[in-house]
C-alpha cells in the first residue's frame, strides 16, 4: 500500500504545507499525517476540508509518499513536482522550505 | 515615454481598492476561493507550486528608470529580493503574499504600474519591438499604435469575457523582433500606395498545443481605421471563438476551422458598420499620443567616435560585448545596447534588486532614464552616446550585467518551468544552465553566431519553444522529465513553427543533444551562414541522422 499525505497552499502567503496528526499544518512534509492510499486517505482529505472552510489553506490534495530509504521512516515526496514543492525551487536553494530547514 | 493621464490614474486607484476589498472579503470569509479565483486572476495574481505570483504588465516593455526602481523596492520590500522578466516584456514576483498584495499595487501605483489584464480571458499586455523608436530599419514608432491600443483594450466593456486570453504585437520595422506572427493579432507598420503610413495585419498566430504562424487578412489599413478593425476582429472572435473547449478556444482556431477567406470577410462585414464610427483615430489624436514619444534631445554629433574606436581595439572583453550587445542606432553616434539577464549558469530573465537598481541609475546617466523589456527575457537600453559606451559597460560590469551573449546560443529563452510554475511538467532553468555553462567559452559562442534557443516546461510554450531556432520543450513521461526538440523556428518576419527531431532526451542526455545539433550545423554551414540558414538548406536529416544514428 502507498502512504499518502495531504497538502495545499496556505490562503495568506500560498506557502506550501501538510496537514498533521493534529489537523494543524506544517511546512515540513514529515511532520503530516500519513494514510493508506484508499479510505484511509480519503477520511484524511475530508478532515481537511475544515481548515478550507476556516480559511486556513485552499485546495487541499493528496499525495504519495514514500519512506526515506536510509531511516525508513521519513517521509518524502513522490515525484518532481511535489518535491520541488516540499522543498523550494530546485535552482534556487536558498529559496522554499529547503532553506528554512538548512 | 507616455505619462498617466487623469482617467489612467483615477482607473488605476479605483482598481487597487476595489481588489483590496475583495482580498479582505476573502480573508474574511465572505468570498470563496472559487469566487475569489477570477478576481485575483483579473489583477495578475496567480496561486503558483510554492506561493503566490504577481505579473506586472510593463506595457510594450518601457520602464522609466524611476518604475524600475520601483520594481525593485517591490522585490526588496514584498518579495525576495528579486524579480523574473518574462517573454511578454512583463516582470513576475514569485513570492508575494496574499495579505500584501493590495500593498503592492499601491506602490506600483504610484509610478503609473498595474498588474490588470496580466492574466485572464482578455486583451493582454500589448508588445511591441524592444528597438522601437530608435532602430535604424524603422517605418514609425510602433509604440504610438500600441500605447493606442493599450488604452482601447484596457477594461474594454465587451471583451473583457473573450474565450480566450488574446495577445497583439505591433512592429514598426520590416524586421521583426516582436514576432508579431505568433500572436492573437500581429500588426507591422508600412507604407501605402501613396507613401502614407499604415498597418498590415495578420490574424491567428500563436504558440502552446497548436502551434500556427499568423496570416495576413489586410494587406494595408489606413491609420484611422486601426481601433475599429481590431474591434471588428475582436467582435467575430467573440461571437464565434469557442467557450466549450479550452484547447480550442484561441483565434488560430477559429480561423483555421472556418478559414482564413471566410474570417476575412466576416471582419470586413462588421468592419463596414464600425469603421466610421466613434473608433475612427482621428488625426489629432495620433498626433497627441505620438507627442509622448518625441525624440529624446539627441546631441548632433559626429558618427564616428574616436576614443569609443580605440577602446574597442585596447579592451578585447569591451570588444566583445560591443560585438553581440551593441546595435546601431538611427542616431549617428548613439547605439542601442541589450542588456544580457543571461550570465553564465544563470537564471534567465531574472534581476536582484540590487541590478534593477544600479541599470536605472545606468538609465538615468547615459539613456535619458528609460529603458526597455524585451521578449528575449533582456533588457534594453536604447540611446546611449558611443562616447559613453565604455563608461555604461563598466557600470554593468560592476553588476554581473555584461554579458556579452546577446542573440547568441546562452542567450537562452527558458519559461519559470517545474520549478516555480504550477502548470509545468517538467524544468527549464537547470537545462537552460547547464546549456550555458557547456557554451560558456566565448570564442566558441561566437564562432556558433546567431542563434535562439527557447526551453518550455509544459506544452503552453511561455518561452516560444516552437519558434526558436533550436526549441525543447519539457514533457513528464512516468514522473521522469524528458525534453524534446525541434529545429528549424524562428520568430522575425520569416516565422515559422520548428520540426520535431525525433525521440526525446533524457535529462542527462539533452545537453550532449545540443552539442551534437550545434557540431553538425558547423560541419555542414557555408560562409555567413547562421543557423536558420544552414538548417532551412539542409533540412532535418541530418541532424536526425547525428543525433540518432547511435542510438
Amino acid at each position: 500500500m502507498t502512504s499518502h499525505a495531504v497538502t495545499a497552499n496556505r490562503l495568506t502567503d500560498g506557502q506550501v504545507v501538510y496537514l498533521t496528526p493534529a489537523r494543524t499544518w506544517s511546512e515540513k512534509l514529515h511532520a503530516s499525517q500519513l494514510a493508506e492510499a484508499g479510505d484511509d486517505a480519503n477520511a484524511l482529505l475530508q478532515s481537511a476540508q475544515a481548515s478550507v472552510e476556516a480559511r486556513l489553506v485552499v485546495e487541499p490534495y493528496l499525495i504519495p509518499v514514500d519512506t526515506d530509504a536510509t531511516d525508513g521512516q521519513t517521509p518524502r515526496a513522490v515525484g518532481r513536482r511535489e518535491t520541488i514543492r516540499a522543498a523550494g525551487p530546485s535552482v534556487r536553494l536558498d529559496l522554499g522550505h529547503q532553506a528554512a530547514q538548512e | 515615454m507616455y505619462r498617466y493621464d487623469e482617467f489612467d490614474h483615477t482607473v488605476v486607484a479605483e482598481r487597487v481598492l476595489q481588489f483590496r476589498g475583495q482580498v479582505a472579503r476573502r480573508l474574511s470569509g465572505d468570498l470563496t476561493e472559487d469566487e475569489f479565483k477570477p478576481l485575483r486572476l483579473m489583477n495578475g495574481l496567480y496561486l503558483q507550486l510554492h506561493a503566490y505570483m504577481l505579473r506586472v504588465a510593463i506595457p510594450y516593455g518601457m520602464l522609466s528608470s524611476r518604475q524600475m526602481r520601483k520594481l525593485a523596492f517591490v522585490a526588496r520590500r514584498y518579495d525576495k529580493g528579486y524579480g523574473h522578466f518574462t517573454t511578454r516584456q512583463n516582470i513576475q514576483y514569485n513570492w508575494p503574499r496574499l495579505d500584501e498584495a493590495a500593498d503592492i499595487l499601491d506602490e506600483l501605483a504610484t509610478v503609473e504600474m498595474h498588474a490588470i489584464q496580466t492574466s485572464g480571458n482578455t486583451i493582454r499586455n500589448v508588445t511591441a519591438d524592444p528597438f522601437a523608436g530608435v532602430a535604424a530599419d524603422e517605418i514609425e514608432d510602433p509604440r504610438i499604435y500600441a500605447e493606442i491600443i493599450r488604452q482601447w483594450s484596457t477594461l474594454h466593456p465587451e471583451f473583457s469575457f473573450l474565450p480566450r486570453k488574446f495577445k497583439i504585437a505591433v512592429t514598426g520595422a520590416p524586421h521583426d523582433r516582436a514576432a508579431i506572427k505568433t500572436h492573437d493579432i500581429g500588426i507591422a507598420l508600412k507604407r501605402g500606395p501613396d507613401g502614407e503610413t499604415g498597418f498590415e495585419v495578420f490574424v491567428g498566430g500563436g504558440q502552446g498545443r497548436t502551434p500556427v504562424v499568423a496570416k495576413s487578412i489586410r494587406g494595408f489599413l489606413p491609420k484611422r481605421d486601426l481601433l475599429s478593425y481590431l474591434e471588428a476582429i475582436l467582435r467575430v472572435y467573440n461571437q464565434l471563438g469557442r467557450r466549450d473547449n479550452i484547447y480550442k478556444a484561441r483565434i488560430k482556431i477559429l480561423v483555421n476551422e472556418i478559414g482564413v477567406e471566410k474570417f476575412t470577410a466576416l471582419v470586413e462585414e462588421e468592419w463596414r458598420h464600425l469603421r466610421d464610427g466613434a473608433l475612427a483615430l482621428p488625426d489629432d489624436e495620433i498626433a497627441r499620443i505620438k507627442a509622448y514619444f518625441a525624440s529624446p534631445a539627441y546631441l548632433d554629433i559626429p558618427g564616428d567616435v574616436p576614443e569609443f574606436d580605440s577602446k574597442l581595439l585596447t579592451d578585447p572583453a569591451f570588444g566583445n560585448w560591443v560585438g553581440s550587445n551593441v546595435t546601431e542606432h538611427k542616431v549617428p553616434g548613439y547605439a542601442i545596447v541589450t542588456v544580457s539577464l543571461k550570465p553564465e549558469g544563470g537564471i534567465p530573465g531574472d534581476a536582484t534588486a540590487e541590478q534593477m537598481e544600479a541599470i536605472a541609475d545606468l538609465a538615468d546617466a547615459f539613456s535619458f532614464g528609460e529603458l526597455r523589456v524585451t521578449k528575449d527575457q533582456n533588457l534594453v537600453l536604447a540611446d546611449i552616446r558611443k562616447s559613453d559606451l565604455f563608461a555604461l559597460w563598466q557600470g554593468l560590469r560592476a553588476h554581473g550585467l555584461e554579458t556579452p551573449n546577446a542573440g547568441l546560443l546562452t542567450d537562452i529563452i527558458a519559461c519559470p518551468g517545474l520549478d516555480y510554475c504550477s502548470l509545468a511538467n517538467a524544468r527549464s532553468i537547470p537545462i537552460a544552465q547547464r546549456i550555458g555553462t557547456r557554451f560558456g567559452d566565448l570564442d566558441r559562442l561566437r564562432d556558433i553566431g546567431d542563434i535562439t534557443l527557447n526551453i518550455s516546461g509544459c506544452i503552453n510554450a511561455c518561452a516560444h519553444h516552437h519558434v526558436g531556432n533550436i526549441g525543447i520543450l519539457g514533457v513528464d513521461k512516468k514522473g521522469t522529465e524528458f525534453y524534446q526538440v525541434t529545429l528549424g523556428g524562428s520568430a522575425d518576419e520569416n516565422t515559422t513553427i520548428g520540426d520535431i527531431v525525433g525521440p526525446a532526451f533524457g535529462e542527462d542526455d539533452i545537453v550532449d543533444a545540443i552539442e551534437t545539433i550545434v557540431d553538425t550545423y558547423l560541419g555542414l554551414r557555408t560562409d555567413g551562414e547562421t543557423f536558420i540558414d544552414t538548417y532551412r538548406r539542409v533540412g532535418l536529416a541530418p541532424f536526425k541522422e547525428t543525433l540518432y544514428a547511435a542510438r
